[in-house]
């Protein structure tokens, strides 16, 4: 019987083991992380009598300095990188489809004019480009999401691009020209559905930088503010040797949440790339 | 090849152009220096006049990017805000220690990514591939900073065998930067690095092992070892090349998370403490120079390869 496309990428994705285990633990993240309101103990922001007091069994992963419960505050900032990682990823890929669609279908000085600004935008380091814009508006979680939305956006385009030059130039494509077909028909019901699996899978990379980028301004003061809760500015208190060395528990739990989610994140990239792309697969 | 030489400088120019204009563009949207620098109510108007007067700031913006950008031709960055430094003085003395940490930091990653590389395509699917692969990924993974405070917690306050903080030991500045102090924040970059590109080599030399021509090398019965080691290297010193160039732009920008763990001397720190500041000058200064050492290392990647790969149309 014929395989459908879909039913191939799931059949090669199944192979992907890694791939398979972290698609398991990031859709448990995720739910956890949904569910927090229903899960957490207690309030995130609320205080306890037990300051700085180890895990127990009343407070599974201990609590804080000021006695929050750091487990209620762990699924709760959880929430928030995800929500990162997911809208700037979503801001980012929407800018770059645009633009790499434009620039590739177009072509010419609409092009040039693409191709030059994406230069640009790679051509700053990207952790100071980040640095400086956290540093010049008002810190936020809003404002993360749309920072790094905006700066994420070219390795988008100048995939999108290329992706577009050669699939214009395939049979179908130009069938539906020659049948008469309009430019937006063309762009957007003949050559997007063919790049969205590459689209997809650089995507993923995408997410798994925002996470840590959103961790990496968060634990410099610069991204989310407290009291919200954020697995970037829970580890920011780690700075202080007291905390590093005394009370490990504060920022051994929300590391590890980190890696954990990243990870999951990047192998299943890896899985996609090699479900969705059969050549690459290990041979 | 002249043409094409020259086609990549113009466009090269015309970019460097336009970062000139969003980075002031930035630098001016953030608002104004002069009530940061004010200090609060003590200072009365007529002083933040004079000071703006000196600093050319009561002149409209295109203006005051002109003498900026005239000024920076003539390698002149202008003076720190915050300390009235000379800025390529202050550059000048920061470039030594994150020169110094970046090199060795690219040297390390290099030898470990091909090494580590090279062995996880040609053992491929066995049980070292897969745990060089696993480290790959937990390379990427794991933020910079967080297995900076892994290590401190381990060298630094349980063992006690490394400094967590600086380049030489306090009071001896002159005798210049000591390994001890390199070791953690060194290996923090590598790792970062490093995870990056194992699995870009790897792949890189996966394919080369497919090609035709080590199909060949393999029929004419030459040996395993012969094949891999005379006819497929040479080939993936292509890729290293390439990860040499994909890690350029880190070099000035990329350690500014690690250097401000770690408290290293350098160019990063430097900047942080500039950007928290709002010390223009520095942050433009920085901006600027990262971004043509970007450009250029593109631009003798373009190059190079145009001269190594004939199927690249100068176009």
């Amino acid at each position: 019987m014929h395989e459908s496309y879909l039913g191939s990428v799931i059949r090669r994705f199944k192979y992907h083991k890694a791939g398979v285990v972290s698609l398991v633990i990031l859709s448990l993240i995720v739910l956890a992380a949904l569910l927090a309101p229903v899960l957490a103990p207690y309030d995130p922001n609320a205080i306890n009598p037990e300051f700085s007091a180890a895990p127990s069994v009343k407070h599974i992963l201990g609590t804080d300095q000021i006695g929050r419960d750091l487990f209620s505050r762990l699924l709760y900032g959880t929430r928030v990188s995800l929500l990162v990682g997911f809208l700037s990823t979503l801001i980012a890929t929407f800018i770059g489809v645009l633009l790499g669609l434009i620039a590739g279908y177009f072509g010419g000085a609409a092009d040039m004019i693409i191709m030059r600004c994406t230069d640009m935008v790679m051509s700053f380091p990207y952790i100071l480009l980040i640095l400086v814009a956290g540093a010049i508006f008002e810190p936020g979680m809003w404002n993360i999401i749309l920072i790094l939305g905006f700066i994420d956006w070219p390795g988008i385009a100048r995939l999108v691009r290329g992706n577009v030059l050669s699939i214009k130039e395939k049979d179908f494509v130009h069938a539906s020209r020659i049948g008469g077909m309009s430019r937006t028909y063309i762009l957007f019901s003949d050559i997007l559905p063919n790049t969205i699996a590459p689209i997809l899978v650089f995507a993923t990379s995408v997410m798994a930088i925002s996470i840590l980028d959103e961790a990496a301004l968060s634990f410099l003061g610069m991204g989310v503010q407290p009291p919200a809760a954020s697995l970037g500015n829970m580890l920011n208190g780690a700075q202080s040797i007291t905390v590093l060395t005394k009370l490990p528990w504060l920022w051994i739990s929300p590391g590890a949440v980190i890696v954990l989610l990243v990870v999951c994140v990047n192998f299943i990239g890896d899985a996609l790339r090699d479900a969705i792309d059969p050549s690459t697969t290990k041979s | 090849m002249a043409r094409y030489i020259v086609k990549r400088l113009l466009i090269a120019l015309i970019v460097l152009f336009g970062i000139t204009v969003i980075d002031f563009g930035i630098m001016t949207l953030a608002g104004n220096p002069i009530e940061i620098l004010s200090g609060g109510p003590r200072i009365s108007e007529e002083l933040l006049a004079i000071r703006a007067q000196n600093l050319g700031l009561n002149q409209p913006i295109p203006i005051q990017y002109l003498n900026w950008l005239k000024a920076t031709l003539k390698g002149d960055f202008g003076y720190s805000y915050k300390n009235y430094q000379p800025v390529s003085e202050m550059i000048g003395s920061h470039l030594g220690p994150t020169l110094v940490l970046m090199g060795s930091a690219l040297v390390l990653s290099l030898i470990i990514a091909s090494v580590a590389g090279i062995y996880s395509a040609v053992h491929q699917n066995s049980g070292g591939d897969y745990a060089i692969v696993s480290f790959a990924f937990l390379g990427q993974s794991i933020p910079g900073f967080l297995l900076a405070m892994i290590l401190i917690y381990i060298f630094t306050v349980k063992l006690g065998l490394l400094p967590s903080s600086g380049a030489w030991t306090l009071g001896a500045e002159g005798r210049g930067i000591e390994l001890k102090y390199l070791i953690m924040p060194m290996i923090v970059l590598a790792f970062e690095m490093s995870g990056r590109n194992i699995r870009y080599i790897r792949s890189s030399v996966l394919e080369i092992l497919n090609k035709d021509y080590l199909r060949t090398a393999r029929a004419k019965g030459i040996g395993r070892f012969m094949v891999i080691y005379k006819h497929a290297l040479r080939n993936a010193l292509i890729p290293i090349v390439t990860v040499i160039g994909m890690e350029l732009p880190g070099l000035f920008g990329g350690a500014v998370i690690v250097e401000e763990v770690f408290s290293w001397p350098g160019l990063g720190l430097m900047t942080m403490n500039a950007i928290l500041a709002r010390d223009y000058p520095v942050i433009m200064a920085m901006c600027l120079l990262s971004a043509v050492v970007v450009l250029l290392g593109n631009l003798i990647v373009d190059i190079v390869y145009a001269f190594v790969d004939p199927t690249v149309r100068f176009d």
